[in-house]
């Protein structure tokens, strides 16, 4: 008990730490590629505190839910991925929810931020807002179709149990699992607003999504809402590399004596994400955003697939 | 119990004639005060004396037989477990709306044609559950319908109402027909229609089947299965908004208890394929009712569409049931079961809630066009924040309600390849992949709703002006969120007293004792599945306060400036996004090929100072494909019977006696 409290509240504190890490990562890896040299990785931590301490900008016709919107989405987003496991599997929130009601979370997220993006009354919040709905509307149920796959495998929604029997190896390679690993990375390409489907650099009218919603915050308000972005980024690397990267993860009987190896395989797992997603990135063109469907609408197909497959599989 | 309930009912009846005495004119008068505050309290003594049963624990039917009915029929009333959670819903629901009404009426042009058949309205859904024969059941059924057809038609000058009316009393009469006979394949030829004798009997397979697919028609249509779902969009926004709330809310769930009751009860008998069927309507409707939801630009009509949404995902439950009891696998129909009468509760409160708020808004700024809407949540704090309760507990965002019985279903749906039909078993994935998508959708569309009304910058003057409503109104939807937020919090408070109701239709405890606690949710007991909407909200919470504390260490001012816009801010409110304009991507990606949805675009040339036109264009496929060749058939029969008016008696006399040796004929042959 003591120690699930220790490694939560080290997680709690550890995510909030590492993620403007990662999204500076990313930015340094696309900056090398493209031959230049890039901000430090401490950048991300300089931008966030250089905007808190600026007063906070608000539009004269802002209702309340324009400016508690932010502290909401952060709480959450922060919240969900504290649910994760990263370096160890024992941890004390673990049973509160399962990867249903994870999903559910990020589903909270995306609809707080939507509303206050609506809440000004632009035309920019209103784009942003449409649109980060219609992906939700497919990405959200890709992702409960990759749950499904893994749930129905391992018989359990439990990210605990999940995490833990996957890591054991038992199960070995399986084709569903390999295509709702696919779907994942697809699900969290589009939910962290990344290209192909939208770009977290531009500040082009009509290619924005996420920027456009949060177009109005300023000062702390910003901050909160690119804090909560880079937690997201961190939550889905590490949901990837809890279910389908397993190896290393401390198990709650392991206890205390799991964390070391756990801590160090996480690092590197979280490093490796951020390289290839800055290559991916890099690599690859954007979408219009009406083709923004077809990949998503893949993504969901493939779990779908993953699925039925896993139920043929079961019969034979 | 039993005699309290029936004493309420009867008083019903006399608020009615109260109601009746109603004199034309604006607002409620004296006769609309003692209509609605004594309907308020009789629903109230019902719901407590429901609870009350419930509690109790003991399951054990309470039956009473008046002679009064038909001469060979006397009349047979029970409650059990089932009918004692669906009056629960009818009068809490009910006395929530009735005080609404005391507010809403105020601004009612015509109450005498609402007051007298509010009461009568209540008093038919209180009779159908606690019906225990064929007659009084079809009885009670016909009050509820025809109380609810003059409802529907108490704004009867506008040309939509008279139509909606019109389509809704067809519907009715078809849906009473299809149960007229359903219950008679139930009582067979020995003629005996009370539900005592009805379980004793066992039916054939095509019997049975008969009366799936009676009552499928029958009770499927009052509750909106598509795609007889076509007359719901029409009906139920056209009534008064507190009247909507019940249709929708209410009367709906009346109808699952009539599915439930045949289904589960009555007949009893369970074939895999009708789990397979009930499972694809289900998806059908959810489909359907979300994607029109979305599109749609009134308000009220968006929550009728949302309702049929709603009622697909309790038939997905319904139909798992089936599957899974055809099965043998009781204990895991019975989770479904569970799960499906959960968000019928569930669905009860938020929906009646959501059009209380759309009556508000509709009160205080004449609209229900999302186009004429906007920035509500500055003039109306109250209505704006419990739209919001609902908003988020319809879209099943969790803690709140939605999401409790939602996450069910799914844990029902993920034991699905334990069933051992090929069919199911690829059906089931399909059935949890259109279940999470329309409730994706449902997200997206009540983010609309709520962001297009409440949110934003008035579309019109009236929006612009905008007042708050009577207090009689905002008390009704407060109480219903706060029992969204408790239900959602604590599912145990709904959970344990459904328990042994869905025990005594299954045989088998769905959950085991300890499955449910007042902390915990971990239905499936080979699983640890497990969910802790209270832990969640309060671990939430904390961390929130944690958030809030940056407020004391960095910059905690707040400047008030225009919008910022990219530096193009633009003070028209023309300018924002629209319900249309929000709603044309997953219009686009959905819609195009389902609906035929097609944009037109009318630029002028460059110099021409003449404006750009925009339209869209759908089709409901459900009319031209089923409803249009409906209606041809029956022109057609019509037409080709017209002779059979104009013949000579001798004919007539001719026709009767071939007729008379056609019947005689037929007994011969099944006797």
């Amino acid at each position: 008990m003591m120690v699930e409290l220790a490694a939560q509240v080290a997680q709690v504190a550890m995510v909030l730490c590492l993620a403007p890490g990662l999204t500076g990562l990313v930015r340094l890896t696309k900056a090398r590629l493209v031959g230049r040299r890039g901000a430090s990785l401490l950048q991300p931590y300089r931008d966030l505190a250089r905007l808190l301490r600026k007063d906070a900008l608000v539009a004269e016709n802002a209702s309340w839910l324009f400016r508690s919107a932010p502290y909401l989405v952060f709480t959450v987003v922060w919240f969900t991925a504290s649910l994760v496991p990263t370096f160890t599997t024992g941890i004390l929130l673990g049973p509160t929810a399962d990867l249903i009601a994870l999903t559910a979370f990020l589903g909270s997220a995306r609809f707080f931020t939507a509303l206050a993006a609506l809440d000004i009354g632009t035309s920019f919040g209103g784009i942003g807002s449409s649109r980060e709905m219609m992906i939700g509307s497919l990405a959200e149920p890709a992702m409960l179709m990759m749950i499904f796959t893994v749930s129905l495998l391992v018989r359990s929604t439990s990210l605990v149990d999940v995490a833990e029997i996957l890591a054991t190896g038992e199960l070995g390679i399986r084709v569903s699992l390999l295509m709702a690993a696919v779907a994942l990375v697809m699900v969290a390409i589009a939910e962290n607003a990344r290209i192909p489907i939208d770009n977290p650099s531009t500040h082009l009218e009509l290619t924005m999504v996420h920027e456009a919603m949060v177009l109005e915050y300023s000062g702390r308000h910003l901050a909160l809402m690119e804090a909560a972005a880079m937690v997201k980024l961190l939550l889905y690397i590490s949901l990837i590399g809890c279910l389908f990267i397993p190896f290393g993860i401390g198990s709650r009987a392991e206890g205390i004596s799991g964390f070391g190896l756990g801590l160090a395989t996480y690092l590197l797992k979280l490093a490796a994400g951020g390289v290839a997603l800055g290559v991916f990135e890099t690599s690859i063109a954007k979408m219009r955003v009406f083709r923004i469907g077809e990949f998503l609408g893949g993504a969901l197909l493939l779990g779908l697939l993953a699925m039925v497959y896993l139920y043929i599989s079961r019969a034979m | 119990m039993l005699t309290t309930l029936l004493t309420t009912i009867a008083l019903l009846f006399v608020l009615a004639a109260v109601g009746a005495t109603a004199r034309p004119g604006h607002g409620n008068g004296f006769a609309g005060t003692v209509v609605y505050v004594g309907t308020m309290g009789l629903c109230a003594v019902n719901a407590v004396t429901a609870v009350l049963f419930l509690t109790a624990g003991t399951g054990d039917a309470v039956g009473l037989v008046l002679p009064i009915g038909p001469p060979w029929q006397a009349t047979h009333l029970s409650l059990d477990g089932l009918s004692a959670f669906f009056l629960l819903i009818v009068n809490g629901v009910g006395a929530m709306a009735a005080l609404y009404g005391i507010g809403y009426g105020r601004h009612e042009e015509e109450p005498a044609r609402v007051l007298p058949f509010f009461p009568v309205f209540l008093a038919g859904m209180n009779l159908v559950p606690l019906a225990a024969d064929a007659f009084s059941f079809l009885v009670a059924w016909e009050f509820m319908s025809l109380s609810s057809w003059f409802l529907v038609l108490s704004s009867h000058r506008r040309h939509e109402t008279r139509r909606a009316a019109l389509v809704y009393l067809v519907m009715a009469a078809i849906g009473t027909a299809a149960l007229i006979a359903a219950f008679g394949v139930l009582a067979g030829v020995s003629g005996d229609y009370g539900f005592a004798a009805i379980r004793l009997r066992s039916l054939g397979p095509l019997e049975a089947g008969a009366v799936m697919a009676l009552v499928l028609i029958g009770a499927g249509s009052k509750a909106g299965v598509a795609p007889l779902h076509a007359w719901l969009p029409l009906a139920h926004p056209a009534a008064p908004s507190h009247v909507s709330a019940l249709m929708s809310g209410v009367m709906t769930k009346v109808a699952v208890y009539a599915i439930v009751r045949v289904l589960f009860d009555l007949s009893g008998e369970a074939v895999w394929w009708w789990g397979l069927l009930m499972l694809g309507l289900g998806c059908a409707t959810a489909g359907v009712g979300v994607l029109y939801a979305v599109v749609e630009r009134d308000l009220k009509t968006l929550l009728a569409y949302s309702t049929v949404e709603n009622i697909g995902l309790i038939m997905i439950g319904l139909g798992l049931a089936m599957a899974f009891k055809a099965n043998g696998l009781t204990a895991l129909a019975g989770l479904a079961l569970l799960a499906a009468l959960f968000h019928a509760l569930n669905h009860s409160l938020y929906k009646s809630m959501l059009f209380f708020g759309a009556g508000a808004v509709l009160v205080s700024t004449g609209h229900r066009d999302l186009e004429r809407l906007g920035g509500l949540i500055r003039k109306m704090p109250i209505t704006s924040s419990v739209f919001l309760v609902g908003c988020i507990s319809i879209s099943a965002l969790p803690p709140l309600n939605g999401f409790a019985s939602e996450w069910l279903l799914l844990q029902a749906i993920l034991s699905g390849p334990q069933m051992s039909q090929w069919g199911l078993k690829l059906a089931v994935p399909v059935a949890g992949a259109a279940l999470v998508l329309a409730t994706a959708l449902a997200g997206a569309c009540f983010v609309r709703a709520f962001g297009i009304t409440f949110l934003g910058r008035p579309r019109s003057p009236e929006a612009a002006s905008a007042l708050r409503v009577d207090v009689a109104m905002r008390i009704p939807m407060v109480i219903l969120a706060v029992a969204c937020v408790l239900v959602g919090l604590l599912p145990v408070l709904a959970l344990t007293p459904l328990t042994p109701v869905v025990h005594g239709l299954m045989g088998t405890s769905p959950v085991a004792a300890e499955g449910i606690t007042w902390l915990w949710l971990s239905p499936v007991a080979e699983r640890a599945s497990s969910y802790s909407g209270l832990v969640l909200f309060l671990t939430v919470a904390v961390m929130a306060m944690m958030t809030l504390l940056i407020k004391r260490f960095v910059s905690g001012r707040i400047r008030r400036t225009p919008a910022w816009d990219c530096g193009f801010p633009d003070p028209s409110p023309s300018t924002q996004y629209t319900a249309a304009s929000f709603a044309q991507p997953i219009r686009r990606m959905f819609g195009t090929h389902l609906f035929g949805a097609r944009e037109m675009v009318d630029m002028p040339d460059p110099g021409d100072s003449a404006p750009a036109r925009f339209s869209v264009e759908m089709k409901d496929p459900i009319w031209a494909w089923f409803y249009r060749p409906v209606v041809k058939f029956i022109g057609w029969t019509t037409e080709s019977t017209n002779a059979f008016q104009f013949l000579t008696i001798r004919e007539y006399l001719g026709l009767m006696f071939g007729v008379l040796v056609l019947l005689l004929m037929l007994v011969v042959v099944i006797r």
